[in-house]
């Protein structure tokens, strides 16, 4: 006779699906052109009291044919100036700073495709084996047209030394390709900002992960 | 002591095979905007197992009532519904104090957005979006009117089915999900180009909400139930050095 082993008993995570044209009523709805909730989640991630250097990081998502997406949404999500998440599994002995969740979440501009975040330059947080990382930030991008949300990471061009050592940026075999994830440094009338264009597809395609 | 779902393991590996592949042709506006290169599979580090914590505090009471919260003269037209359901994870443990924003067309197909052309008319009375956290149980609801089906530019007869579009914030960075909620019977439901994408049938399954005759509120209201799978994390038999353990923090 046949013996059947007991089935492992996972669930299967739900299907991801497009955010469709119109993610910005639910995520953002002041871009979709009315005002309903009081409080609304968006693209300044530093107030007035938090720790950091203020950093403006802006792009454009770039599709195929070089077309800029007038129609993104981002999240992002970083560390604070000192390098620690505020999230009850980051344990490293840093400081939380109270007012700085890490978290944001903006739209590209229907007519330039432009996005942009203002925030603090995260610290450098430790990465696995007790290997630092460079200090980055994480991008979660949804459009109409892509089925799964796209995640890749933003590191920053004055960080060369710490970038050349990242465990992340190194595991990418193609070491022609690393440059896809390292924001510019521009000063703009005494601002900081980091330019990050990131091309879904092409010669120049950004580095995506399955994290 | 902490529960196993609050030990913050690394996620396990996503099962892309239930997942739409980035390129889809049937859905046409998936080919200029799907990387054509693989993606780097990376192990969690710190970046990926933690994520933005919400609080209560944030969202308004009728954040979750769709049906009063954009009534400026009188009640939206349309069917009244409740939806209901569970955020679980891979392992089948709630995932409490996940932050659900949902978002949908009006009764006749119509969105409340400037880019939305189509020739049903704006209803007065409704926004069409919501939000709302989960429960210690991982249970969530709102109550709305039950959307529309609309035509879309794909093929030229393409339409939708009545659907409501989820996105899902659980603890952890990589469990991010953004999706969408079908209903029982539709009979758009087998011809959708964005549902085809999905390669599994057990997924597409997954997101076609029941009726729940027994949830409604009598002389009120139909309910359909939701529920929803996010990625399970591992527990942390061996540590694997994710990160340098420090016993006096994070209990
Ligand atoms: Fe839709």
């Amino acid at each position: 006779m046949t013996i059947m082993v007991n089935k492992l008993e996972y669930l299967k995570e739900t299907a991801s699906q497009t955010a469709g044209p119109y993610v910005h009523i639910g995520l953002a709805p002041k871009q979709a052109g009315f005002d309903i909730f009081e409080n609304n989640f968006g693209n300044v991630l530093a107030g007035p009291k938090t720790k950091g250097e203020r950093i403006r990081v802006e792009g454009r998502v770039i599709d195929g044919s070089g077309t800029p997406l007038r129609d993104v949404l981002i999240e992002i999500w970083q560390a604070n100036a000192a390098g620690k998440y505020n999230h009850p599994a980051d344990r490293q002995k840093k400081p939380i700073d109270k007012r700085f969740r890490g978290w944001g979440r903006g739209c590209s501009d229907f007519t330039t495709g432009i996005w942009a975040f203002d925030t603090i330059k995260p610290g450098a947080v430790m990465g696995r084996n007790d290997r630092p990382m460079a200090p980055h930030i994480n991008f979660w991008i949804v459009a109409r047209g892509i089925n799964v949300g796209l995640s890749t990471r933003m590191y920053f061009s004055d960080e060369q030394a710490a970038n050349a050592r990242d465990p992340v940026l190194n595991l990418i075999e193609w070491e022609v390709r690393r440059k896809t994830l390292i924001a510019t440094r521009e000063e703009r009338k005494g601002h900081v900002v980091y330019r990050f264009d990131i091309n879904i597809q092409g010669p120049d395609e950004t580095v995506f992960f399955d994290i | 002591m902490k529960l196993p779902s609050e030990q913050y393991g690394e996620f396990y590996q996503r099962d892309r095979t239930i997942h739409p592949p980035a390129h889809a042709p049937t859905y046409k506006t998936s080919v200029l905007r799907s990387p054509q290169k693989t993606l780097i599979s990376l192990q969690n580090s710190l970046s990926e197992i933690t994520g933005p914590v919400f609080g209560a505090d944030e969202l308004g009471p009728l954040d979750n009532d769709l049906i009063m919260n954009y009534a400026k003269t009188g009640l939206p037209v349309g069917e009244r519904i409740v939806v209901y359901g569970y955020v679980l994870d891979e392992n089948g443990r709630p995932v409490r104090n996940a932050l659900v924003e949902v978002w949908q067309a009006n009764a006749g197909g119509r969105y409340r957005h400037r880019n939305d052309t189509y020739i049903a008319p704006i209803d007065p009375n409704f926004g069409g979006c919501g939000r709302t956290l989960t429960d210690a149980n991982g249970r969530y609801f709102y109550r709305t009117i039950k959307p529309g089906p609309y035509p879309w530019r794909n093929n030229v007869n393409d339409w939708r089915p009545a659907h409501i579009h989820y996105s899902i914030s659980g603890s952890g960075w990589a469990q991010r999900l953004i999706t969408q909620m079908y209903f029982e019977g539709d009979p758009l439901i087998a011809s959708c180009p964005i549902l085809r994408t999905i390669p599994s049938e057990a997924a597409v399954r997954q997101l076609i909400a029941p009726l729940d005759r027994n949830a409604g509120i009598q002389l009120d209201s139909l309910a359909y139930r939701f529920d929803i799978v996010l990625r399970g994390s591992r527990a942390t038999w061996f540590e694997n050095a994710v990160q340098p353990d420090d016993p006096m923090q994070g209990e």
